[in-house]
């Protein structure tokens, strides 16, 4: 039985601010679905409130896995039941050593019930996964002693991430914007990382406002999203009317919600 | 002489026993009733002839006692720095000698004191990298080792009440010249009732390859310790000395005033390493100077993570030309604990050049405070000295300040300053916990990958020791 990830009437404020306006959503392990939407539409809200950032809160609505509730949970709880967030932003920490932070994860995401203090999972089998993912990746072993993210360009950062998509191997990946900022040298290594490690096991939300990354991982579903909404679904092809025709069909198709955007832009240019 | 709860031991017999989250974990204590001597509580001129005349001292020493005595109580409290206003000199055992010998085998070492000397995990460490060992308990060192190629090369390392009988000559030439008791009213207090405490001296182009390392131990409650440390590194030679310290947790206080002088010869090499576990109800109040002279080099390394008071700013003299100066400090202030550590360096020659590194990290209420001065003196010209310090605050409650004191009196310098506060950002804690990583291990990861700069510079060993205490220090402070 391949898990499903629920997201049935989702509900986040940030502050006093209502961003998500009831969101559902089901992606299955296996599939791939693509998120689009003009700027400020909500995605990467979704992205936080699905790993549980503390800033995002759920007013309404739930999210499961395979029908457990996940909203109490914390993102360290969650992650151990196999959700990912590839970050558009993936922060810096200095002075920890990416294989040793690495190791500690995955010892947590692959034996769930392991308590503070346990064993690791053994130095040596770690190294030689770490070692392997790492060539198939393309990325130079050397990176397994840098500092979490520190002085890397933003390429680098972004091929961090896929790495650690490739050794969590979650049930469910969100990646935000993971093909943003990229030249496409960078953009196509990504891609092709990405398309690696997608198969049968694992769902896929890719939020994005670039083709490319769809070429490589051809979505069955996407999703548009307007004012905290999913406005509409369709196919791949969905994808590539948007990258060639922008926003302006889905805002005549839906203006009620494109009223509600401008309504936003204008309150928070206030 | 043992008070009734001091009998009373609740440690389990059992090593591998869970050490129950966020607890210190030295915290347990001996029976004292088969101790060889206690002083009377409190401090007096008799009590510090008492103690010269038990050790059996030459009257320059017992002199020196007793103007020392004088000036300490001459000498006001300092009101800068930590709050000393619940320090009760009065409420201190002075003097506690719980074994009559020394011994150079753990199997002759009374059983209390060896067992807690294993849990310390001290003879372990000395069979596996150490060049030698004295521990401490209480007043006196129960316990010495040094490796014997190192004492056929004329290295010496012993106590210091040992080098005042058996090198007379070499002790009084550097003793009390360093630090000089009127240095200040606990260096004067030092001076007065010191005892135990080490004694090194590396002879010329003899280099020490493994650390000789000293353990402190306090066990009974109200003690005072004393020790006094002279470290000698001649010409081209080269050590690196190594200290802990545990005490029980206790309700009342015990105090800790430590004096310890060094001295660097021409190109010699000394590293000093602490790490400073105090329970929280223990004063660290020490006072640490180094001279080096010319093409020397001396590192002190200062990790202080315990202890409810500590003040204590090494310094370095920079006596001659090509003389070099390194401090890298950790401090780790948790809730009730005052961690005013720092350095000094002062450039009393041209051509010196010095470092301060100093990180600290303050949570669940601790402060910690950087005080640190770098002085260039008139004639030192072309010196180069750089200060960086780093806080890292955890919670709202805690508190972190810096104290930089900068006298300079040439032009010709090159002088660094920088100074950051950082907070544990949401971001970081989000994004590692989001890959798995309970709150507490992220925070963890978070503080040791902070001091990580420093934990380097420490040899292996240390640097596990280090970043377990760390990370006991972090579980149980949140969630």
């Amino acid at each position: 039985m391949s898990s499903l990830l629920k997201i049935e009437n989702l509900h986040v404020s940030v502050g006093e601010t209502e961003i998500l306006k009831g969101v559902d959503l089901e992606l299955r392990q296996g599939e791939v679905h693509a998120l689009m939407g003009p700027n400020g539409s909500g995605k990467s809200t979704l992205a936080y409130a699905l790993v549980g950032h503390p800033k995002y809160e759920i007013t309404e609505g739930s999210i499961t896995i395979d029908d457990k509730d996940i909203i109490e949970l914390d993102p360290a709880q969650r992650a151990r039941l196999g959700m990912f967030l590839a970050f558009q932003y993936p922060v810096t920490i200095p002075g920890v050593k990416v294989a040793d932070f690495l190791r500690h994860a995955i010892s947590n995401v692959r034996n769930p019930d392991r308590k503070e203090g346990e064993e690791l999972m053994p130095m040596r089998d770690f190294r030689k996964e770490l070692r392997s993912t790492m060539q198939e990746l393309n990325i130079d072993a050397e990176f397994a002693r840098r500092y979490l993210n520190d002085g890397f360009s933003g390429g680098e950062k972004k091929r961090m991430e896929i790495l650690q998509l490739a050794m969590l191997k979650p049930k469910f990946a969100i990646l935000d914007e993971t093909d943003s900022g990229l030249d496409s040298d960078a953009v196509r290594v990504v891609s092709e990382g990405l398309k690696k490690l997608s198969g049968p096991h694992m769902g896929v939300l890719i939020i994005t406002h670039h083709e490319r990354l769809l070429e490589y991982n051809i979505p069955q579903y996407t999703h548009v999203m307007l004012a905290g909404r999913i406005v509409e679904t369709g196919d791949a092809e969905l994808a590539q009317e948007l990258h060639n025709n922008g926003y302006a069909g889905i805002r005549e198709r839906h203006p009620e919600a494109a009223a509600e955007e401008e309504a936003a832009k204008e309150t928070t240019t206030v | 002489m043992a008070t009734t709860e001091a009998l009373n031991t609740k440690v389990p017999e059992n090593e591998n026993a869970e050490v129950s989250i966020g607890e210190y974990q030295y915290g347990f204590h001996d029976p004292t009733d088969e101790y060889s001597f206690m002083s009377q509580k409190g401090l007096n001129r008799e009590i510090v002839a008492q103690i010269s005349e038990m050790k059996g001292e030459p009257g320059w020493m017992r002199d020196f006692r007793l103007k020392s005595f004088e000036i300490f109580e001459s000498k006001p409290m300092p009101t800068w720095g930590g709050d000393l206003s619940g320090m009760d000199f009065q409420d201190i055992y002075y003097y506690v000698k719980a074994s009559d010998r020394q011994e150079k085998s753990w199997d002759d070492v009374p059983d209390d004191i060896r067992k807690t000397y294993d849990r310390l995990g001290i003879p372990e460490a000395e069979k596996k990298y150490l060049a030698g060992v004295k521990a401490q308990y209480e007043s006196e060192v129960v316990y010495g080792s040094l490796r014997e190629d190192l004492a056929a090369q004329g290295v010496l390392f012993t106590d210091t009440d040992s080098a005042l009988k058996d090198h007379p000559e070499l002790f009084k030439e550097y003793f009390g010249t360093i630090i000089p008791p009127s240095d200040n009213k606990f260096a004067a207090l030092n001076s007065a009732v010191w005892s135990g405490g080490s004694f090194i001296y590396v002879p010329p182009g003899v280099n020490i390859d493994f650390p000789l390392q000293a353990y402190f131990r306090i066990n009974t409650e109200n003690m005072g310790q004393f020790e006094r440390t002279l470290i000698i590194v001649d010409e081209g030679a080269n050590v690196h000395y190594v200290e802990g310290c545990t005490a029980p947790t206790y309700s009342s206080d015990s105090l800790h005033s430590a004096v310890v002088e060094i001295a660097v010869k021409r190109n010699g090499r000394c590293r000093y390493t602490t790490i400073q576990n105090w329970s929280n109800n223990v004063y660290n109040l020490v006072t640490k100077r180094a001279m080096v002279y010319a093409d020397g080099l001396m590192e002190w390394i200062d990790g202080n993570l315990g202890s409810k008071l500590t003040m204590k700013y090494p310094a370095i003299y920079l006596m001659e030309p090509g003389a070099r100066g390194e401090t890298l400090s950790i401090a780790f202030a948790s809730e009730g604990q005052h961690q005013d550590a720092g350095a000094k360096m002062v450039h009393c020659a041209p051509n010196t050049s010095s470092r301060i590194v100093s990180k600290s990290i303050s949570k669940d209420g601790g402060r910690s405070s950087y005080r640190g001065l770098a002085k260039v003196q008139k004639g030192a010209t072309n010196c180069k000295s750089n200060v960086v310090c780093d806080a890292l605050i955890l919670d709202p409650e805690s508190r972190s300040d810096t104290y930089p004191y900068i006298e300079v009196e040439e032009d010709d310098v090159a002088m660094e300053h920088e100074a950051s506060v950082s907070k544990i950002a949401e971001e970081q804690l989000l994004y590692l916990m989001s890959r798995g990583l309970t709150e507490v291990e992220a925070s963890a990861m978070i503080v040791t990958g902070f001091i990580e700069p420093l934990v380097k510079e420490l040899p292996m060993e240390y640097a596990v020791e280090m970043n377990r205490l760390i990370e006991l220090q972090m579980e149980g402070s949140v969630g």
